[in-house]
């Protein structure tokens, strides 16, 4: 017994007036609207696809269904990270039947009329959506970002959705794109940072740790963050998307929606209940994320993990300067092919090719396997690396500073703290 | 047997083993597509097979693709028959959805209520008939 409504637009779509492949698409949307209770379709802005990742065979059965009944998208739409590096082939230490299966997957989504920006960080492009947009994006980290920093409304997304979204510009108004869904609903204090004596690297990787898995079917909001970059919140949401299915969190001065508590909370902050993070949740969840030893041999650097914004590898530049000497293992950097393009236009971030740091693109290395040394331990400031790279690589890894994954990059062994 | 601890999010038919996870998995990253064995080493049921089973789970969690592994495993036939979770996962309804499109496997998704929960984890084995026209049967095998 459905109780969705159709708008004009959504009829057409239904009835073949855009085409067979965005009918296809918009049964898929309405059946799955169905499912989640919605009452009706909005339009979107733009969709960012993690569907162009290839896990198998069936990643290509999906996509060339639309490519074969001359599908095209109706938004702006970009392209998440893809399974391998194929501005570096050479370096894919996997199965190297995955390369073409990729580079035909991409080319498919292209022939869709997406935009092959390969990158897991669609926010740190030029064009970013809008407060109060309604977008479609996927990968994890993405929505957590357009949603908390942004604010944009975007549902949690997924594979397959997330292209029929884009071919028909319609999703079902249902989760994070209705108003009363986004009020926090669970009020988190946290440990001050200045006085919890923990590098920002490593405080924002574990807090969001802890509070995805905290906040598991919640939207929270941090009632006492104090200052956060960009960046900071990028880690924080990344690590959250992780460990929990967070999508939207709150921060109050910080994020668009948290003017005050009360703006945060609908004015229900009295009645929310409280979740206390102390010191010692921070200190146990790096304890989880960095079982490494001190001296401990590294194969390998990786960051990027999040794709690196053009200031972290400026931060990142600052660092490998004030070594005397380069790195003795592997260092990876992953980022898009954008601002790989403005790192090698610029002078001032030679020094960082000098050290050692090679750049991947397209992709990210706790899914490709890029490093070629086969022991040893491998280091990252990335919550969400040091959380899926045991399973993803069956590596040891280990989450520490920046500064510290450089001193150890030159050492080839785990720093000192 | 009619049930009012479930609700069907995507019907079908399935009978297998329970397995019975505490706490949320991302099947991204968390699920072997060699092996259909949980992958994610942070997990307390770390390395317990899931292929052919009856999966019951508090939540899904983390990463868009899941509903990629999914439709992956599917293709494999190393899925699990059935998913049980205790809060609605839109990545994995479309993956369901998608692998009965693709593959014409049924994957039924159930919401399991709280009493739904203790059915669960009392039994070995389930067979479970998902309709979303008229409800859940569940029957302990």
């Amino acid at each position: 017994m459905s109780r969705l409504a159709f708008e004009p637009v959504d009829r057409g779509l239904l009835d073949g007036d855009f085409g067979a492949a965005a009918a296809r698409a918009m049964r898929m949307l309405q059946r799955y609207g169905e499912v989640l209770g919605a009452d009706k379709f909005v339009s979107i802005h733009s969709a960012h696809i993690d569907g162009c990742l290839y896990h198998g065979p069936s990643s290509i059965d999906f996509v060339r269904r639309f490519v074969d009944l001359s599908g095209s998208v109706r938004v702006p739409t970009t392209l998440n990270v893809a399974a391998v590096d194929v501005v570096h082939p050479g370096w894919h230490q996997g199965d190297p039947a995955i390369i073409d299966a990729q580079r035909q997957l991409t080319a498919l989504h292209e022939q869709l009329g997406c935009l092959a920006t390969l990158t897991c960080a669609p926010y740190q492009r030029m064009i970013q959506p809008l407060p109060g947009e309604h977008v479609a994006w996927a990968e994890s980290n993405a929505i957590v970002f357009a949603n908390s920093v942004l604010g944009a409304r975007t549902d949690r997304y997924g594979d397959f959705t997330d292209l029929c979204a884009a071919l028909t510009g319609r999703v079902p108004y249902v989760g994070f794109h209705r108003p009363e869904n986004r009020y926090a609903t669970l009020l988190v204090e946290v440990p001050d940072r200045e006085a919890s004596g923990m590098p920002a690297d490593l405080y924002f990787a574990c807090l969001g740790y802890v509070l995805g898995k905290r906040a598991i079917g919640h939207v929270p909001v941090v009632v006492n963050l104090g200052s956060a970059t960009r960046d900071d919140l990028k880690a924080l949401g990344a690590a959250a998307a992780s460990s929990g299915a967070l999508a939207l969190f709150h921060a109050v001065g910080l994020t668009p929606e948290a003017d005050s508590l009360a703006s945060a909370t609908n004015g229900r902050d009295a009645v929310l209940p409280v979740v206390r993070i102390t010191l010692r949740d921070l200190h146990d969840a790096l304890e989880q994320l960095c079982p490494l030893e001190e001296s401990e041999p590294i194969a390998a650097v990786c960051l990027g993990t999040p794709h690196f914004s053009i200031d972290e590898f400026a931060r990142l530049a600052k660092l490998v300067d004030a070594q005397a000497s380069s790195a003795s293992v592997e260092v990876y950097v992953s980022t898009s092919r954008e601002i790989e393009a403005e790192v090698r236009r610029r002078s001032d971030l030679a020094c960082l090719f000098d050290f050692g740091v090679d750049i991947v693109v397209d992709t990210c290395t706790y899914l490709a396997p890029v490093v070629r040394e086969s022991t040893g331990a491998i280091a990252t400031n990335s919550g969400k690396w040091a959380h899926y790279g045991p399973g993803n690589l069956k590596r040891r890894v280990g989450l520490m500073t920046m500064e510290r994954c450089v001193r150890s990059a030159v050492l080839g062994e785990v720093a000192p703290q | 047997m009619s049930a009012p601890a479930f609700h069907a999010l995507v019907s079908g038919t399935a009978s297998g083993p329970v397995a019975l996870l505490t706490a949320p998995l991302s099947l991204w990253g968390g699920l072997d597509l060699e092996t259909g064995r949980i992958s994610d080493v942070s997990h307390p049921q770390f390395g317990m097979p899931l292929s052919g089973t009856i999966l019951a789970m508090p939540g899904a969690r983390g990463s868009s693709s899941s509903s990629s592994a999914l439709v992956e495993a599917a293709r494999r036939g190393i899925a699990p028959r059935a998913i049980f979770l205790s809060r609605v996962d839109p990545i994995l309804v479309m993956g369901s959805l998608v692998a009965l499109d693709l593959y014409q496997v049924e994957l039924p998704i159930i919401l399991a209520e709280e009493d739904g929960w203790a059915i669960l984890s009392s039994a070995d084995e389930l067979r479970v008939e998902a309709s979303d026209s008229e409800g859940v049967s569940v029957v302990r095998l």
